[in-house]
C-alpha cells in the first residue's frame, strides 16, 4: 500500500491518477494534504499538480463516460469529503480498466458510492436553490449569505443567473470566503474583499444598508408562512425533516425559532 | 398602510391553505425576455411550515367574499369570519417582491365567487396578464378555473397559467349534494374538458409546424383536489374517481385533503376531531402506484377490498393478498415485475436492471442500491438467497414486518393476533 499525498483539487486528484498509471504501485490510498499524519511504516508520494497530466486523464474519463456521468464525477468533488476522494480514484480506475459502460454496474461499490455522493451534493445543491433569501440593499443588489454542506456554488450559477436576469445578486459562502456576484450580463466568483465592509458572521444586513421596502416584504414572508400553517396538522418531525435545523439560521421566516 | 396590507395577506392566506395543491413542477417556461424568472421543471420547495407541508408558491385568495354556501368551506356565506379583498396592483406587487426575494417559485391564485363567475375569473385573469405582460414574469402561475366562467375568459386565462384546477370538493356526486347542493360535478367536468381540449389543440398546432410560435397553453397541465372524510365515502370510490379524472381529462394531479374540522354543522365531523392524516397518507400511496408503479386501480381496491389497510402500505397489502405472483427472481423478473415487489422504489428497479447485466446481484449488492431489504427479502430471490423448505404464509410475513417496523401513526404497538 502507498499513500498518495495530494492537496485536495480537482487538478490534483486527476494528477494522482495518471500517477498511479504511470507508477503502477499495487495499492493507493489518496489522503488530503491538511488530513495527512506522517507514518513511517508506509510509502508516501506527494503529488505535484500538473496541468496536462491532469488533463489527460480528463480526457480519457471523457472518453469513456457519457457527458453527464462526467458532470457526475465533478459534482462528487464538490462534496470535498476525503472518503469521496478516496473513491472517485478508485472510481476512474475501475472505468479505466474496463469496458465501456462499467459506469452503470450499480452492484460494484466505487459506482455506488459515487452516484450515493453525488445524490447528497445535488441535494445541497437543490436546497441552496430553495433557501437562498435575498435582502434587498439600498443600491438595488439581491444579497445572500450561506453556508452550504458542500461547495456547490459552482452548480447553482446557471439557475440564478437565468432565474434573475435582470437584478444584480451577490450569493457569498461564509464558510468558504468565496461568492457570485451577477453584474446582469455574467456571473463572477468574488472574494473577501468584495464583501468586507458588510460583517458576514451577520445574516442580516444592518438597516442603513437595505433598501426601505425590505423590512415590510421580510415581515410579509413571515406573517404568510404562518398563516398558511395548520396548526391541526401540526408535524414538527417532518417540519425539521424537511428544514434541518442548521439551515434555520438563513430563513428569515423561521428567525427567533432556534 | 403596512398594517392593512399585513392583515388582508394575513386573512387571505388563511383562507387559502385548505387547498393542498402547491406543486410548481411542469412548468416549462425559460427567461427568454432578458425579464424575471424560469421555472424549475422538477419544482421547488422554498420551505415548510410546521405542518410538514411545502410552501412553493403564494397562495392566496383574491378575496373571501363568497356568494356560495357550501358547509365544508371556510370562507361560506353564513361564516361569521373577517372578510378581506385584494387589488390586482397588491397581488402583483406581492408575488414580484417575494419572488426576486427566492421566497416563492410562483402564485398560486383563488378566489370566492363575488357577484358571479365571470366577474371573478376577469379579476383572476387581469392579474396573471400584468404578471407576464408588464413585469415579464416567468415563474410558476397556478390559477384556479372558476365553474361557470365563460370559454373566452377560460382561454385567455390558459395564455398566462401554468397549471389551472377546479376542485371536485367531494369524491362522489352524492357527497357534493349532501354539503352543497349548488354545486355538481357536472359544473367542474364541463371546464376541465374544454381546458383538456385547448390544450390538445394546441400541441397538435404546434405539431404540424404550420405556425412558427404557437403560444403555451396551461403547460404544466390541471389538477384537482377532493375532501377527504367529511363524507362517508370508502376508499374505493375516492379512487375510483380519481382514476376516473386522471384517464378522463388527462390530469396531472388529483390531490386528497383530509378534512379539518372548521364548521358545527351536525352532517361533518365536529370541531377538535382528528384530520384523517393516515387515510390521506394511504390514498397518496395508492395515487402513487397507479402513476408510476405500474398498477390498475382494481387491483388495489375492489369489492371484496373496498378499503385500504390502515397497517400496512397498499403496495404490502396487494402482495400479501397475491403470494403466487412471489418470489421474483430479482436477476432475470421483468422490470414491471420488479416495481411490484414492497420495499423496492423506481429507482431502485431501474438500478436493478442495469446492474445486474454484469453479474447476479447478491442481497448486500441490493441493500447497498437502496432497496428496503427487510421489507422486500420475503418476496424475492436473489444469487445468494437460501432454499426455502415450505412456501411462507402472508399472515406470517405480514407480522414479521410489523414487528420490526414502527409506524410513525401509531403511538402504541399493535401486536394483536388476527384471527384469520
Amino acid at each position: 500500500m502507498v499513500t498518495y499525498v495530494f492537496d485536495g483539487s480537482l487538478e490534483g486528484l486527476l494528477t494522482a491518477i495518471f500517477e498511479f498509471y504511470e507508477q503502477k504501485p499495487e495499492a493507493v490510498q489518496l489522503v488530503w494534504q491538511k488530513l495527512h499524519q506522517p507514518t513511517i511504516l508506509q510509502e508516501t508520494v506527494t503529488i505535484i499538480n500538473n496541468e496536462a497530466k491532469a488533463k489527460r486523464v480528463w480526457n480519457g474519463l471523457q472518453k469513456k463516460l457519457s457527458p453527464d456521468w462526467l458532470k457526475q464525477f465533478y459534482v462528487a468533488y464538490l462534496s470535498e469529503q476525503p472518503q469521496t476522494f478516496q473513491d472517485l480514484f478508485d472510481f476512474a480506475c475501475y472505468i479505466f480498466d474496463n469496458p465501456k459502460g462499467a459506469e452503470k454496474n450499480f452492484g460494484n461499490p466505487y459506482v455506488i458510492a459515487v452516484s450515493q455522493m453525488v445524490k447528497k451534493v445535488g441535494r445541497e445543491r437543490h436546497r441552496m436553490k430553495a433557501f437562498i433569501r435575498f435582502q434587498k440593499t439600498a443600491d438595488g443588489m439581491y444579497y445572500a449569505p450561506v453556508e452550504p454542506d458542500f461547495n456547490v456554488l459552482p452548480l447553482i450559477i446557471p439557475f440564478f443567473k437565468n432565474r434573475y436576469a435582470d437584478q444584480q445578486w451577490v450569493i457569498y459562502d461564509v464558510k468558504r470566503k468565496y461568492g457570485l456576484y451577477y453584474n446582469l450580463n455574467t456571473v463572477t466568483e468574488i472574494t473577501y474583499d468584495f464583501v468586507s465592509e458588510i460583517d458576514t458572521s451577520k445574516v442580516n444586513l444592518p438597516t442603513e444598508l437595505t433598501d426601505s421596502s425590505e423590512e415590510l416584504a421580510s415581515l410579509l414572508w413571515k406573517d404568510y408562512f404562518n398563516n398558511t400553517n395548520i396548526p391541526a396538522r401540526k408535524n414538527m418531525k417532518l417540519h425539521i425533516q424537511h428544514v434541518p435545523k442548521r439551515y434555520w439560521k438563513y430563513l428569515n421566516e423561521k428567525e427567533g425559532k432556534n | 398602510m403596512s398594517d392593512r396590507i399585513r392583515e388582508k395577506l394575513s386573512i387571505l392566506a388563511d383562507a387559502a391553505k385548505y387547498d393542498v395543491s402547491c406543486s410548481s413542477s411542469g412548468g416549462n417556461r425559460k427567461n427568454t425576455n432578458k425579464g424575471i424568472g424560469d421555472s424549475s421543471s422538477s419544482g421547488i420547495c422554498h420551505t415548510y411550515t410546521e405542518d410538514g407541508r411545502c410552501v412553493s408558491l403564494l397562495k392566496i385568495l383574491l378575496t373571501n367574499h363568497c356568494i356560495y354556501d357550501c358547509a365544508f368551506c371556510v370562507s361560506r356565506k353564513s361564516n361569521d369570519v373577517k372578510r378581506a379583498a385584494f387589488t390586482v396592483d397588491e397581488v402583483v406587487e406581492l408575488t414580484m417582491s417575494f419572488y426576486r426575494r427566492n421566497y416563492i417559485e410562483g402564485l398560486f391564485l383563488s378566489s370566492g365567487i363575488f357577484k358571479n363567475a365571470d366577474f371573478t375569473m376577469e379579476r383572476l385573469v387581469r392579474i396573471v396578464k400584468k404578471l407576464r405582460i408588464e413585469e415579464r414574469f416567468n415563474g410558476y402561475i397556478h390559477l384556479k378555473t372558476i365553474p361557470g366562467a365563460s370559454e373566452e375568459l377560460l382561454t385567455e386565462a390558459g395564455l398566462y397559467a401554468d397549471r389551472m384546477s377546479i376542485n371536485l370538493e367531494m369524491p362522489t356526486e352524492s357527497g357534493l349534494k349532501l354539503l352543497a347542493p349548488d354545486k355538481s360535478h357536472d359544473d367542474v367536468k364541463k371546464p376541465l374538458g374544454f381546458i383538456q381540449n385547448t390544450i390538445t389543440q394546441y400541441k397538435e398546432e404546434k405539431k404540424t409546424g404550420l405556425i412558427k410560435s404557437i403560444p403555451k397553453f396551461v403547460p404544466a397541465g390541471q389538477s384537482t383536489q377532493m375532501v377527504i372524510g367529511a363524507t362517508p365515502e370508502s376508499d374505493m370510490e375516492i379512487m375510483y374517481s380519481a382514476a376516473q379524472y386522471y384517464n378522463n381529462f388527462n390530469l396531472k394531479r388529483v390531490y386528497y385533503s383530509g378534512y379539518i374540522p372548521i364548521s358545527y354543522d351536525t352532517r361533518m365531523p365536529v370541531i377538535g376531531s382528528q384530520p384523517p392524516l393516515l387515510r390521506e397518507n394511504r390514498l397518496y400511496q395508492t395515487d402513487w402506484l397507479m402513476r408510476f408503479y405500474g398498477f390498475n386501480v382494481q387491483e388495489l381496491l375492489n369489492p371484496n377490498n373496498p378499503h385500504l389497510d390502515t397497517d400496512i402500505d397498499p403496495k404490502l397489502s396487494w402482495a400479501l393478498r397475491n403470494m403466487e405472483q412471489f418470489p421474483i427472481d430479482i436477476n432475470t423478473a421483468d422490470y414491471k415485475m420488479i416495481l411490484r415487489i414492497p420495499g423496492v422504489g423506481v429507482r431502485s428497479a431501474q438500478k436493478i436492471v442495469q446492474a445486474r447485466k454484469f453479474g447476479k446481484l447478491r442481497s448486500h449488492q441490493l441493500q447497498k442500491i437502496g432497496v428496503a431489504y427487510n421489507r422486500a427479502k420475503h418476496f424475492i430471490r436473489c444469487a445468494d438467497s437460501t432454499y426455502l423448505l415450505h412456501e411462507p404464509d402472508a399472515l406470517h410475513i405480514k407480522n414479521l414486518i410489523l414487528a420490526e417496523s414502527n409506524s410513525k401513526y401509531l403511538k402504541v404497538a399493535q401486536n394483536q393476533l388476527s384471527l384469520f
